[in-house]
């Protein structure tokens, strides 16, 4: 019996050293002694899990902040600001912090829908089809609706029957793309993104 | 000029901007430079946490900042505290223009040259005494009439100028007369700030400006959403270019914009009216009939933009290959001509008339961001097709499910003809490319993990899209199918999912010499006879060499170092941090005071040195003058001391001769709906503002008592505007689960409402109901002896993602700045009740 308690008095001794809380009241910095407990001594930062890391930028506002993103097996496991961009120096918004949040959340889509004329529902359906089916109604949208010239003559060459809206959340390679087609391509004039409002 | 150099104001001015909320990681050179002994100040009407932690916070009635500015104007005029040695020097403040000129003060609100039937101005009696200037902006050059082959008279000698600034019709003495009644009793009237607090402000900034001290303006789209959001800019523009705070450490006025390449999609546009880097998309009713006409009419005499020719074919070169060639104008008449406007809000009429057949729309989400958005949904049912790319479910997409329409009863989905496709789409940790940040920061991004499932990349899903169009025209013979035949559209593709290589874009766009593909390493390297092909000149130099990718580069100054990171990425153009840094040297070429210099000009080596890249001539000297009995052109006809080297004669414009919709100076108009009449006019608002009347797009009339409260959106740090992006993310979601309206105890006492109680908005467009904010942060206004409440409600709900809640921009008219044909949100009126709407309920507790 007195061992057990000498037993159960030793191990709330060891608690107490262990215990930071006690160091810390003591005066102790809880930046770093006072901080260590054998809990502490066994936790492993996530992002040692990491196979890759990268250099990334917030996807939200222009302020365009840097971001460390670590990856496991091609899956995000950790994004946190990169101290070295002298935009911010390692720190994130809440937004930006809450960017591994955007990459896993379960109300992310992965699969392509499609609703048919008239239907109540979604389906899915494969990427394949559906890239072929948006490229023959492109095809034929721009047949019916191009204009080559005005009733005075005047060469135009476009068409106002197709439109896309979207941009600003993209890069320049795909803005670039989308203009080069839609415009260059195409003939399409009604081309616009949030940048103008 | 760079964020980061916002720690090196002695004064900064947010105003049109909750910079500490929404832009909260640019905040913080704000807060370091307070910390260095700056005075913050913050222009709005909602007292918020950029307010809080500023020295000042003035409060002003929404869309009442030309007035504010105005005033300053007058301070900085009447007082003499505008910066003599600097302005004389870089302004037009002593160019004398044409006789014809007649001031708003003489027109009740109306420049000289407006033609009421038409609803426009002609810009002649604004032009410089006998010459025709040409605008330097693209965007404004194809709106107006065109001036590039008639701007000879800019290559025959300097405007005529008056620097004593006695001529009765100098740029000086006509703002003097502009701004006279800018007084701050009017100030105080017009905009409800008491004007102890508006002289305070005036008194910091004159204190604070010159040799030794600079300060700068940070504003968002708080001045961009009105019918005269550009004026509002220039009449900043005009206090800064006054007090000598452009082109200077810590000067300047910093455009805080909002997605995160908002900048790169206005640089290199998915906007209608402009090919990549400013150049002009070619129209049908201007002189643009072949490209020798259109470099003739686009091309100025003077300045850096008469290189225009040199990007125009080079870009043609990029697009359309070894199919440009001299013989068939490179390729020109396969570039579509445009008609008329069709910018997003009459995208959106059109859309609902029925003129459109088929929509893209990519990583945008109308039904939420645009304006009148239940016009936006009748536009969307009416479409044969549409396609959303996003990275999950949003209102645009599934508007025929449960659309605002839907939900109250209004249509059923049996009867929405459209097609519908979601395509998943990848975030930037899953593909690689470029972004631009707000100071012209182009930085790479790299794929780190895999886009989930189908979802792909917006290149892969563009290139592919390209590719089997590319397909479907290759047995065409007819003439109109010759432009999709000619596109070059060969990028190599990586891995199983085929994904195009974003770096060979980037390559496309920095530009290469035809011969042998080697990459330019600059845009000074471009030609105009198909050597070489550029996708964006301003752009040349991110990828000056194989293997050297500028924009990937993370090499920033250590401290103490200079400080421009020169090494952190790459600036457009030429890596540049500030623009128009000439100004920050004096005209002889020296830094205005060691404090404040940035470069100058070194006398042994020959050149431009310092700490930024000079935006200069490398080599020209600070005394070369043009001769111009040689009849200069370009750049040749700007001195070694005209440091605004795209405008065509290298001085800032204080007055605007050319190139402004809707006037040469800055003036005050009220908002279209507007509780008060404007107190400085008998012109109510802005005459030449774009308005769209139509059933569902009616506007109220000036003080309509059935909408007495002068409203007005924002958004909040935690959720990002309309994209379901944020609201997807549990915890910023969880931060701000649910849709709001700020009041004023004051009105909330008035109309019975609780806090947290239910209240419904409406305006002649629709009605929407929110839980009350009732919070001091508003106050209510004194304007013209009566009292104005002001409201606001954050405008980024939805029925999509964690936080829900009624969309705001129900309530919104569309209507267009003149200039930008940007939409109102900012001033408007409404009607505020207590308790919920009528018709099927959308609040978060509606299960
Ligand atoms: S972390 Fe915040 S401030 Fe920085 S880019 Fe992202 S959203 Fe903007």
């Amino acid at each position: 019996m007195a061992k057990l308690r000498r037993g159960m008095a030793g191990r709330g001794a060891r608690f107490l050293k262990d215990w930071s809380l006690p160091r810390q009241l003591a005066g102790e910095s809880p930046m770093s002694t006072a901080a260590r407990s054998t809990t502490s001594e066994n936790l492993r930062p996530r992002l040692e899990q990491a196979d890759r890391v990268g250099t990334s930028i917030c996807p939200f506002c222009a302020v365009g902040c840097s971001q460390l993103v670590y990856a496991k097996n091609g899956k995000p496991i950790h994004i946190e600001g990169d101290p070295r961009s002298p935009v911010n120096q390692g720190t994130l918004c809440p937004k930006g912090a809450g960017t591994l949040g955007v990459l896993l959340s379960p109300q992310r889509i992965n699969k392509v829908l499609y609703r048919a004329p008239h239907a109540t529902e979604w389906e899915e359906r494969p990427l394949d089809w559906a890239m072929e089916r948006v490229a023959q109604l492109t095809k034929q949208a721009r047949d019916e609706t191009f204009v080559e010239r005005l009733p005075d003559g005047k060469v135009v060459n476009h068409t106002i029957g197709i439109g896309s809206l979207g941009g600003a959340t993209l890069d320049n390679e795909e803005n670039y793309l989308i203009k080069k087609l839609f415009n260059g391509g195409l003939g399409m004039v009604t081309i616009e993104n949030q940048a103008r409002i | 000029m760079a964020l980061w150099d916002l720690a090196n104001s002695d004064w900064v001015i947010t105003m049109g901007s909750n910079m500490a909320e929404n832009h909260p990681i640019a905040f913080r050179f704000l807060v370091e430079a307070k910390r260095r002994g700056a005075t913050l100040v913050h222009v709005d009407p909602r007292y918020t946490r950029t307010g809080a932690n500023c020295d000042i916070h003035a409060p002003i009635r929404s869309g009442s900042d030309i007035a504010f500015l105005g005033g300053m104007i007058h301070y900085i005029l009447e007082g003499d505290h505008w910066f003599r040695d600097f302005a004389l020097a870089y302004t037009n403040i002593a160019h004398i223009i044409e006789d014809a000129y007649a001031d708003p003060e003489q027109g009740d609100g109306v420049f000289s040259g407006f033609d009421p039937q038409q609803g426009d101005y002609s810009e002649e009696s604004w032009q410089y005494k006998g010459k025709i200037v040409p605008s330097p902006i693209a965007e404004h050059r194809v709106q107006g009439e065109q001036k590039g082959a008639q701007s000879e008279s800019m290559a025959e000698g300097p405007p005529p100028q008056d620097p004593t600034l006695q001529h009765p019709n100098c740029v000086y003495q006509i703002m003097r007369r502009h701004y006279a009644r800018y007084t701050p009793e009017m100030v105080e009237q017009v905009t409800g700030c008491p004007r102890e607090t508006f002289l305070s402000i005036c008194e910091l900034v004159a204190q604070n400006s010159g040799r030794d001290r600079t300060g700068a303006f940070a504003y968002a789209v708080g001045w961009t959403h009105h019918t005269y959001g550009v004026q509002i800019i220039r009449a900043a523009t005009i206090v800064q270019s006054l007090l000598g705070n452009v082109g200077r450490p810590g000067g300047g006025i910093m455009a805080l914009r909002g997605h995160t390449s908002i900048q790169g999609s206005t640089d290199i546009p998915t906007l209608y009216n402009m090919l990549p880097t400013y150049l002009p998309q070619p129209n049908a009713f201007h002189d643009h009939a072949t490209l020798d006409r259109y470099i003739a009419s686009e091309t100025p005499a003077t300045g850096w933009w008469h290189n225009f020719p040199k990007y125009i074919v080079s870009l043609l070169k990029a697009w359309y290959g070894e199919n440009a060639t001299a013989a068939n104008e490179w390729g020109y008449q396969h570039i579509p001509k445009l008609t008329g406007d069709v910018s997003q809000l009459p995208m959106t009429l059109a859309m609902s008339n029925g003129v459109v057949k088929g929509q893209f729309f990519i990583g945008q989400n109308p039904v939420v961001g645009a304006v009148n958005t239940a016009l936006v949904e009748k536009g969307l049912a009416r479409l044969e097709w549409m396609v959303v790319r996003d990275i999950a479910m949003t209102e645009t997409a599934n508007f025929w499910q449960k659309g605002n329409r839907i939900q109250r009863g209004e249509a059923r989905p049996e009867e929405i003809g459209t097609e519908v496709f979601f395509f998943p789409a990848a975030l930037a940790a899953e593909k690689g490319g470029t972004v631009t940040n707000t100071s012209r920061l182009v930085q790479w991004h790299d794929a780190v993990c895999e886009p989930p499932g189908s979802s792909r990349s917006d290149l892969w899903f563009i290139y592919h899209l390209g590719r089997r169009l590319k397909q479907l025209y290759a047995g065409s013979t007819a003439p109109r199918d010759r432009a999709i035949q000619a596109l070059t559209w060969d990028y190599p593709m990586m891995g199983d999912k085929q994904e195009p290589d974003a770096e060979a874009v980037l390559q496309e766009i920095n530009g290469y010499t035809v011969a042998d593909r080697k990459l330019v390493p600059n845009y000074q390297a471009l030609k105009d006879d198909g050597s070489t092909a550029c996708g964006g000149w301003m752009y040349s130099g991110v990828f000056p060499k194989e293997g050297q990718n500028q924009a990937r580069s993370r090499r920033p100054d250590k401290p103490g170092g200079p400080g421009s990171h020169l090494g952190w990425a790459f600036a457009w153009p030429s890596n540049r941090r500030t623009l128009y840094n000439r100004a920050s040297a004096d005209p002889e070429g020296r830094p205005w005071s060691e404090r404040k210099k940035m470069i100058w000009w070194d006398e042994g080596q020959g050149k431009w040195t310092g700490l930024d890249v000079p935006d200069f001539e490398p080599e020209k000297r600070p005394d070369y003058r043009p001769d111009w009995s040689k009849n200069p052109h370009g750049m040749e006809a700007l001195g070694g001391a005209d440091p605004f080297i795209m405008e065509p004669d290298g001085q800032s414009m204080l007055f605007v001769p050319s190139g402004l919709k809707d006037g040469p100076l800055p003036t005050y108009y009220e908002p279209l709906e507007s509780p008060v009449r404007n107190p400085f006019y008998r012109q109510q608002a802005n005459p030449t503002a774009k308005i769209w009347e139509q059933p569902g797009n009616e506007l109220h009339g000036i003080g309509d008592p059935r909408f007495p409260y002068v409203l007005t959106t924002f958004r909040l740090t935690e959720l990002h505007c309309g994209g379901v992006m944020s609201r997807i993310a549990p915890h910023t979601a969880e931060l701000q689960p649910e849709a709001f309206v700020e009041l004023p105890p004051e009105l909330a006492r008035e109309l019975g409402i609780e806090h947290l109680g239910w209240t419904t908005l409406s305006t002649l467009r629709g009605e929407v109901e929110m839980r009350a904010m009732v919070t001091e942060r508003l106050t209510p206004f004194e304007i013209n002896g009566r009292r104005v409440y002001q409201i606001g409600v954050p405008w980024v709900y939805g029925w999509e993602g964690y936080a829900r809640g009624d969309v705001a921009n129900v309530l919104l008219a569309i209507t267009g700045d003149a200039n930008t044909s940007i939409h109102t949100t900012k001033a408007l009126t409404c009607n505020l009740r207590a308790g919920r709407r009528a018709g099927t309920r959308s609040g978060p507790d509606a299960g």
